[in-house]
Order: structure tokens, then C-alpha cells, then sequence
């Protein structure tokens, strides 16, 4: 079963590698806000992941509640900052 | 139980690596943008219900669907205020016409 679970870890990093690929390369600066936010969604699964091979799941979880909801409120400045400087 | 939490893993796996894909092939960012709310959406819900399924009944389930519907709220909202702010600074989406 832990080979499963780190199956999904290596499958879950090389993702990350993809959208940063797109954080880095993205034509616009919204290209790279969504590859942020692409990668954080892939950190929260990988938090509980975590979680789940080290047998410690609600230590790891509140970990993943944390960065969900930092980065709501990054992306969110981000944004909103954006949108009021105009032209891309 | 374990046998249906793995196939769901599976499933959202498949998911996850699809919307990778659309995220590295879409032409523009607002195509881009169904690759990371939609498809990512549902590839994070069937692999975090396949984890608490694997869980077993408990306060543990419990929390992982915590983070299972702050996820579904979430990653919406951070796709559409993006694009919002993309559509309000003067970007357009391709269309057919374009080169």
C-alpha cells in the first residue's frame, strides 16, 4: 500500500513540474496567477498524502486548510491588484 | 473500501493529469482557465474522497472533507476573479478569426 501512496506522491510532483512550466514560460502575467493556483491545489492534495503515509493525518491536514485558504487570499490581491493597474 | 478508494485515486489521477495537459496545449489564458478551475476541480474531489474513503469512518474522514469542500468553494472563485481581471485589463479571447 505505501507504494501506492508514493506512486501518487512522484506522479503529484511531476504535475507540479508541468504548471510550472507554465508559471515560468506564460505569456501574461494572468497565465502565471493560474499556475499558481494549479500548484496550490496540487500542494493540498499532497499535504494529505502526506499525511496519509506518515499515519498522521490530522496534523498534516490543518497544514492543508492553512495553505488553502493563504492562497484564496493571495490570489485574490493579486487580482484585484491587477485588474486596478489597467493594460497587461 | 480500500479497493473503491484506489480506483477513485486512479480516476482523479487520470483527471489531474488531463487538465496538465490542457494547462501545457490551450492556446490562450481563458481556455487555459477550464483546464485549471474545471478539470483540476474534479480530479482534487475524486482523489481527496478516494483518500477518505481509505481513512475509514472518523474524525479523520471527517477532516479531510474539510478540505474537500473549501476546495470546491475556493478554486472557482480563484478561476474567475483571475479572469475577471484578465477580461477587465484588455485582453480578448481568440477567436475564430484570428491567425
Amino acid at each position: 500500500m505505501i507504494d501506492f501512496f508514493l506512486f501518487l506522491l512522484i506522479t503529484l510532483s511531476f504535475l507540479i513540474l508541468v504548471y510550472l512550466y507554465r508559471v515560468i514560460q506564460g505569456p501574461t502575467v494572468f497565465d502565471r496567477v493560474l499556475g499558481l493556483a494549479g500548484i496550490s491545489t496540487k500542494a493540498i492534495i499532497l499535504g494529505v498524502v502526506m499525511g496519509t503515509v506518515y499515519d498522521r493525518v490530522e496534523m498534516f491536514v490543518d497544514i492543508s486548510t492553512g495553505y488553502a485558504l493563504l492562497n484564496l487570499v493571495g490570489a485574490f490581491a493579486i487580482a484585484k491588484f491587477l485588474e486596478q493597474r489597467g493594460t497587461p | 473500501m480500500v479497493v473503491l478508494a484506489i480506483g477513485l485515486i486512479l480516476v482523479g489521477v487520470f483527471f489531474l493529469v488531463v487538465a496538465a495537459i490542457g494547462t501545457l496545449r490551450l492556446p490562450d489564458v481563458f481556455s487555459r482557465s477550464h483546464a485549471v478551475s474545471l478539470t483540476d476541480s474534479l480530479g482534487a474531489i475524486c482523489v481527496l474522497a478516494g483518500l477518505a474513503l481509505y481513512q475509514g469512518f472518523g474524525i479523520n474522514m471527517l477532516k479531510i472533507l474539510v478540505v474537500l469542500v473549501l476546495l470546491i468553494l475556493l478554486n472557482p472563485v480563484i478561476a474567475h476573479a483571475t479572469i475577471r481581471a484578465a477580461y477587465r485589463a484588455g485582453l480578448k479571447p481568440q477567436t475564430e478569426e484570428d491567425p
